[in-house]
């Protein structure tokens, strides 16, 4: 007979056997694809990727359009979201106790936020692309912005929710106004934590693709132009990938490695700017 | 209420109702709130001493559903009126809460914060009131080389005199705490204590405590509730050694609540 004490170290013993294995299957596939990515992505990362345009096949060439491309779009729609998804999400945090605009609201953005972004894509190809008859980058900025808009409310909600009920009331008990209390008060308290929600959107819309497929498209040359189809990483890695050709499949290899490495950057500076704020509270 | 009459209260509560939604929380209070003195609640858990507390400066409005009848008057009017402006209420009653709530700011903003509402001071104004309000709170000797540090880096005692300097800087006529020191070690209370009975000098205060002691230690007056009713109210001294009701001894020499 096994005593009480002797189960319970058997019971603890296979389940942390069971989430260490978990952890590592997790874990396994993940370090495969970085792996992988390395292994192709370094040997393809020249100086000429940063200084050549996409070439056409067989030549050689590098993604500087598109990286330029990437950098306009991600910036054009990380700079429309964040003040609408922090305005948006400050409303619900701190106005929508009462009625019914801002569970609705609420329930809309659990929806945006889970739409595929594909859907989005295929929307502003509907309302803006079809309307001016052209790709271009202003489309694939406002796909992006869609994405992002989401993002930012439901974390800026999360954030300011956090914010201890005492430290509004402290401020109101000086006789600030509401609006004085929420700006000085509870945003700078929620600041790092919406910081991260931001860092978070701009990481997931570095590597969408589906959305620009349909909206920036792509562009062989070096553009600048909004109006005009604009180059983006993820579509030329799409098409790059898809391609025959070597020196074309191995620029797709750089452009992953480098959308990867800077969402993992970005990634990291959230976390650590999320562990500061915990420090705080 | 008798003999203690004579000085001149400073905030006048009559027949107060106090309501969380349709549950009543407070029942006909009617107090007097001496001018430059301390009056203490004290009462179990629940029976609506920081109710009470939170109508002098109308906190309860922040939250849908609550509401207060009755009159709490104040020179001369009655801030329970609904032209009563909130904001210059509250600039004439501060507060101090349980739990330290430094603003996410440097300590001298801290303090400025509130000051900012009322006045628009110079630089050297501002400084001078800065100073004026953290050797009040007795917290300028610790702080004076670190002003434009966060006020979240400082201890959990050196945060409430914090709290207590932002409060006072603004030159409230009453000053409300709501359990002050109950989240604190017993040197900050000891403190924080002490530097209760030198702001009586200028500022009426009212506070709420768990703490029959630090009742009896700071407070001239007490007020004993429980269950929403004013049970008993009058002198701390004749409230602790010789209460008129059989209840309110029973609670301060321990034997419930």
């Amino acid at each position: 007979m096994i005593d009480l004490y002797t189960r319970r170290r058997i019971a603890n013993a296979t389940g942390l056997t069971i989430a260490v294995m978990a952890m590592a299957f997790g874990l396994f596939w993940l370090c495969w694809i970085l792996w992988t990515l390395l292994e192709r992505g370094l040997p393809a990362l020249t100086p000429m990727v940063f200084s050549q345009m996409t070439p056409p096949p067989g030549s050689s060439g590098g993604l500087l359009n598109a990286i330029f491309g990437s950098l306009m779009m991600t910036i054009g729609g990380t700079a429309i979201g964040t003040p609408i998804g922090i305005l948006a999400g400050t409303y619900l945090a701190e106005f929508g106790q009462r009625g019914w605009l801002a569970p609705i609201t609420r329930f809309i953005n659990d929806i945006l936020l889970s739409a595929p972004s594909i859907v989005i894509g295929l929307f502003v190809y509907e309302v803006y692309v079809v309307h001016v008859k052209h790709f271009s980058g202003w489309a694939g900025t406002i796909a992006l912005a869609i994405i992002v808009i989401p993002i930012v409310i439901r974390t800026t909600e999360n954030m300011l929710r956090l914010v201890p009920s005492t430290l509004r009331e402290a401020a109101a008990s000086l006789g600030a106004p509401q609006w004085k209390i929420i700006s000085f008060v509870t945003l700078r308290a929620a600041r790092a934590g919406i910081i991260t929600g931001v860092m978070l959107a701009i990481a997931r819309i570095s590597g969408e693709t589906a959305p620009l497929l349909f909206t920036a498209l792509n562009n062989q040359f070096w553009s600048s132009n909004m109006d005009q189809p604009m180059a983006n990483l993820p579509v030329v890695i799409f098409q790059f990938a898809m391609s025959p050709y070597e020196d074309w499949q191995s620029l797709a290899w750089a452009g992953a490695l480098l959308i990867t490495m800077s969402v993992l950057t970005l990634n990291i500076l959230a976390r650590v700017l999320f562990r500061q704020k915990a420090s705080t509270y | 209420m008798n003999a203690e009459n004579i000085v001149k209260p400073r905030v006048t509560v009559r027949d107060l109702n106090f309501y969380y939604g349709k549950a009543q929380a407070l029942n006909n209070i009617n107090l007097d709130i001496t001018e430059k003195k301390v009056t203490a609640f004290i009462g179990p858990s629940g029976c609506g001493k920081s109710t009470l507390l939170r109508t002098f400066n109308r906190m309860y409005e922040l939250y849908p559903k609550q509401k207060a009848t009755g009159s709490i008057v104040l020179d001369g009017k009655n801030i329970l009126d609904k032209n009563q402006d909130l904001n210059k209420l509250r600039a004439k009653v501060g507060m101090v809460f349980q739990k330290p709530t430094p603003f996410p700011m440097s300590i001298h903003d801290n303090i400025a914060f509130g000051v900012k509402l009322y006045q628009s001071l110079n630089k050297h104004d501002m400084e001078e009131r800065v100073e004026w309000a953290l050797r009040k709170a007795a917290l300028w000797d610790e702080v004076k080389d670190k002003l434009t540090q966060s006020g979240m880096g400082l201890s959990g005692g050196q945060q409430q005199r914090l709290c207590i300097a932002r409060a006072i800087a603004v030159k409230p006529e009453v000053l409300l705490l709501d359990e002050p020191t109950s989240a604190l070690d017993p040197i900050s209370t000891a403190h924080i204590e002490k530097l209760i009975d030198e702001l009586k000098e200028d500022f009426t205060i009212v506070i709420v405590t768990h703490n029959m002691q630090q009742a009896a230690r700071v407070s001239d007056y007490t007020a004993y509730m429980y269950l929403g009713d004013l049970m008993e109210f009058g002198d701390t001294s004749t409230v602790f050694t010789n209460p008129k009701r059989k209840e309110t001894e029973d609670y301060i020499t321990g034997r419930f609540g």
